[in-house]
């Protein structure tokens, strides 16, 4: 689709690394209406220079507003956005050099794409900015369509045009908000690699607003979980996936069996009996353990967990089991398949996570 | 760089009551606010100089008998109007929606060109028509008695403002789901049942908004009810004004028409409470056009007698005065001095209400907050206000607060915009409603600040919505008359204020030019709301 990519072409090389961080958050709040709760509570978090971090939550969990705050749109009722060193927070969206990507892609209408790029350049000399845009338009692949009107492009197109205009103001930071929400399934995912190979290279710092999981494990370097205006965990995909903090980012990564257990050092007497925990602890705690974890035999005197329910998935299998009371998931490979109505016997693999709540 | 409030006092102190809305610039917040206060002016000027009587004067104007026969008066207008339009635009609204009726789009045209006829002219023609002199009476020696009083003032207006009622009729009857009707036939209902059992409730807000706007216009006219004698309260309120020049009770007199007007609103908005919502998932179905078979014979005679009436009348008798029976030469040769004049008041009004209704356009619709909607609420209280009394208000405002303005083209012009100002606002507000905030911030988060982004991106979007309400004001103050009546400075005699000062004085054909000219202008608006309906 971008075959003709050449970014050792793309104007403005990859800005230089710092050791500083390219952007600091530090205790944002905002609420709406006196009478709302807080939309945005305390949220404190830094990028580093050419970092992909993306915000991902539910729906109403903040982290557009949060966004939206760093880009300058919404004012917050306390804390600062540091870009570089420079302190943000005031200055209108205008003159804080941070490009954003909108969901509606934003594409001037009564412009051309080659003039849409080319508002982008205050920077550059009249003269040159028609020339500079095509540059732009080609390393998303869309050179040729300059004189093209935005409603004469599909949303793929639109959405890369968008994405040449953001960094053709050549921005310091870029902001996603929920980029790819508005492309079909099948386009979503070849676009969202190309859009990350196209940072990459560039040495963009980005960040991302998603609601949706796969994409903030696939798209970012850092993955930052808000629920009700707060950040709740923010770290690595695999970290957050592997080692959530809470039941609810355990539970809005993917499927996880949540266990009460009596914790005794670095083990935990569970319903699914002893299982090892990744921290030392006494007392009861509550744990995370990913259905892939546990396996599935041949329960030796007939007696374990009954499967309910059966999924089969192609590459593997998604079982509900029920034992002494309780339901289990557990995620197997596909080449062995259990009925339901079976009785197997569970046992957890791997250490659980020992959660917050 | 500001120091920045310490986080660990992230909100407001609860309770602090937040008088004016966070993060409304000010360029958009200033100018919004001064027309929601210039709104209050009259208001507070009109209840100023009515309660300056004592209270015993007081008293006796309040509860004078004569203020009872003029609402008996004007209530018998409206409620005449309100019938007579009724019969006018239902059968008209009926034959182009849902009948099999031919031509029907020049039958639509045809149903909103009398609004180009301003009710004044309305009125000079049907006086015209009539009498001993009328028009009739010499082409043809058969004497029509003069029209005047209470038919005449009722037919002048309701010739002038039935297209309302059609065009609310005809968005609803041609919106209705034909499915609605056909399953209450496949219930056993009849035809009759059917009409007054489903099609009536859903043409019900439509019928309530078109006599809302024709019951106000009928309290706002002043000249249509002045040429034809009819003692209504706008006719009162000028007597007393320019003749009796008793200002207080003027004044009284304005208020209790302001409250009329502001219980027709009222009650209007109480009826209108139920929504009808279109119920369930499926499409709406037109409707398959009823034959009209022979009903037809009866059908074209009616849509003749409505055209003849309210188009052919008008252009027959501005015909005779200007071809047949002309007036001198240096009536015509004042014509475009006169237009001059108007359109040196109308076009800077017209602007101002454009630069007024652009800020309060965005704050509405880019900051909605209970504020903003109590602003723009404000800013519809010019348009609802009857124009004389209105411009009563601004002489008593001119008068005591602010004497340099008294009787200077400045008041006129910022008056006219006051009126004129909800106006300009409908297109522009609905252009902005098209325009997503994501274009705004996108062109800001590139670098452009508010002026480049309001050049680059605003205006290029908005340019029609603008343009538009410039020329619905424009066209308004073009034919406008208490207001000018009132307000212009001496000497400064527009369009309209000729031909009614000539009409009342019996000078018809000097008249004709200038009504002429009127008509030709209000054409403008009809078009513009013609290329509106027709998209």
């Amino acid at each position: 689709m971008m075959s003709n990519l050449n970014l050792k072409a793309a104007p403005q090389g990859a800005p230089t690394r710092l050791p500083e961080p390219l952007l600091s958050v530090g205790g944002l709040h905002k609420r709406y209406r006196p009478q709302d709760p807080l939309a945005v509570e305390d949220v404190s978090f830094s990028l580093d220079n050419g970092e992909i971090l993306a915000l991902l939550g539910p729906s109403g969990c903040g982290k557009t507003t949060t966004l939206r705050m760093i880009a300058g749109f919404e004012h917050p009722d306390a804390g600062e956005v540091v870009l570089r060193g420079r302190n943000v927070t005031r200055l209108p969206p205008q003159q804080r050099r941070i490009g954003i990507v909108f969901q509606d892609y934003a594409l001037f209408p009564h412009m051309s794409l080659g003039e849409n790029v080319a508002f982008a350049m205050r920077h550059v000399p009249k003269a040159k900015r028609a020339s500079k845009a095509r540059e732009w338009l080609d390393l998303v692949g869309l050179a040729e369509l300059a004189a093209r009107m935005p409603d004469q492009l599909s949303g793929g197109q639109q959405q890369r045009v968008a994405l040449a205009r953001t960094l053709a103001a050549e921005p310091e930071l870029v902001l996603l908000d929920e980029p790819f929400s508005n492309l079909d399934a099948a386009l979503r995912e070849s676009t969202r690699k190309e859009v990350r190979r196209i940072f990459k290279a560039a040495g963009t710092s980005v960040i991302l607003v998603t609601h949706d999981q796969a994409e903030a494990l696939s798209f970012a370097d850092q993955v930052g979980v808000m629920h009700y205006g707060q950040l709740i965990q923010m770290d690595r995909p695999e970290r957050i996936y592997q080692a959530p903090a809470t039941s609810f980012v355990a539970e809005f990564l993917g499927h996880t069996n949540l266990l009460e257990g009596d914790a005794d050092g670095e083990i935990a007497r569970t319903a699914l009996g002893q299982v090892a925990i990744d921290s030392h602890q006494r007392g009861p705690v509550r744990l995370s353990l990913r259905p892939e974890y546990l396996s599935l035999s041949v329960a030796p005197d007939g007696k374990g967990a009954t499967i309910i329910e059966r999924e089969f998935r192609g590459h593997d299998c998604f079982y509900l089991l029920e034992q002494h009371g309780q339901q289990f998931c557990a995620i197997t490979p596909s080449h062995s398949l259990w009925r339901v109505g079976e009785q197997v016997s569970l046992e957890p693999q791997r250490t659980a996570t020992v959660l917050r709540d | 760089m500001k120091p920045m409030r310490h986080p660990a006092t992230p909100h407001h102190a609860p309770g602090l009551p937040r008088l004016l809305p966070r993060g409304v610039p000010l360029h958009i917040l200033l100018p919004s606010l001064i027309a929601a206060v210039a709104m209050l002016v009259p208001l507070f000027y009109l209840g100023l100089r009515a309660f300056e009587a004592d209270s015993a004067t007081l008293v006796d104007l309040v509860f004078r008998p004569r203020n009872l026969q003029l609402l008996i008066n004007t209530l018998a207008l409206a409620a005449g109007v309100v019938a007579l339009t009724t019969l006018m635009a239902f059968p008209l609204a009926w034959l182009v929606t849902r009948t099999d009726i031919r031509f029907k789009k020049s039958l639509t045209v045809l149903g909103v060109i009398p609004l180009a006829v301003p009710g004044y002219v309305m009125a000079y023609a049907l006086i015209g028509l009539g009498g001993n002199y009328g028009v009739l009476a010499q082409l043809t020696g058969f004497q029509l008695p003069r029209i005047q009083g209470y038919w005449g003032a009722t037919l002048a207006l309701s010739l002038y403002t039935f297209p309302y009622l059609f065009l609310n009729l005809r968005a609803a009857l041609a919106g209705l789901d034909g499915n609605l009707e056909e399953s209450a036939r496949s219930l056993g209902y009849s035809q009759r049942e059917i009409f007054r059992r489903v099609t009536l409730p859903h043409l019900m807000p439509a019928l309530m908004a078109g006599w809302l706007v024709i019951a106000l216009y009928v309290l706002g006219d002043f000249g249509a009810v002045a040429l034809m004698r009819y003692e209504a309260f706008s006719y009162a309120i000028y007597t007393q004004y320019s003749g009796a020049f008793d200002r207080v009770y003027a004044a009284w007199l304005a208020l209790m028409l302001l409250a009329l007007a502001l219980s027709f609103v009222m009650l209007d908005s109480l009826v209108v409470k139920r929504k009808l919502a279109r119920i369930g998932t499926g499409v709406a179905r037109p409707m398959t056009p009823m034959p009209l078979g022979r009903a037809r014979f009866l059908a074209w005679p009616y849509l003749m007698a409505l055209f003849t009436a309210s188009i052919g009348l008008p252009v027959m008798i501005l015909a005779y005065w200007l071809l047949l029976a002309p007036p001198d030469l240096s009536f015509f040769a004042r014509v475009p001095g006169t237009l001059l004049r108007s359109a040196g008041a109308a076009l800077p009004a017209a602007l101002l209400a454009a630069a007024f209704a652009l800020p309060l356009a965005f704050l509405t619709v880019r900051y909605p907050s209970p504020f903003a909607t109590l602003i723009e609420r404000s800013a519809y209280i010019g348009y609802a206000i009857p124009p004389l009394a209105l411009a009563l208000a601004m002489v008593f405002f001119s008068l005591r607060t602010a004497p340099f303005l008294y009787q200077t083209l400045a008041m006129l012009i910022i008056t006219w915009a006051m009126a004129s100002l909800a106006l300009a606002l409908g297109p522009i507000r609905s252009a902005l409603l098209q325009t997503r905030p994501s274009m705004e911030e996108a062109a800001h988060s590139l670098g452009h600040g508010p002026i480049s982004t309001f050049v680059n991106v605003i205006f290029p979007r908005l340019h029609r919505g603008i343009l538009a309400g410039v020329v619905l004001v424009f066209v308004l103050c073009m034919k406008e008359l208490p207001i000018t009546f009132l307000l212009a400075p001496t000497g400064y005699t527009t369009l309209a204020v000729t031909v009614f000062t000539r009409t009342s004085e019996g000078m018809l054909a000097e008249a004709a030019p200038f009504a002429a000219a009127i008509v030709v202008f209000s054409s403008l608006s009809v078009g513009l709301l013609l290329t509106k309906e027709g998209k």
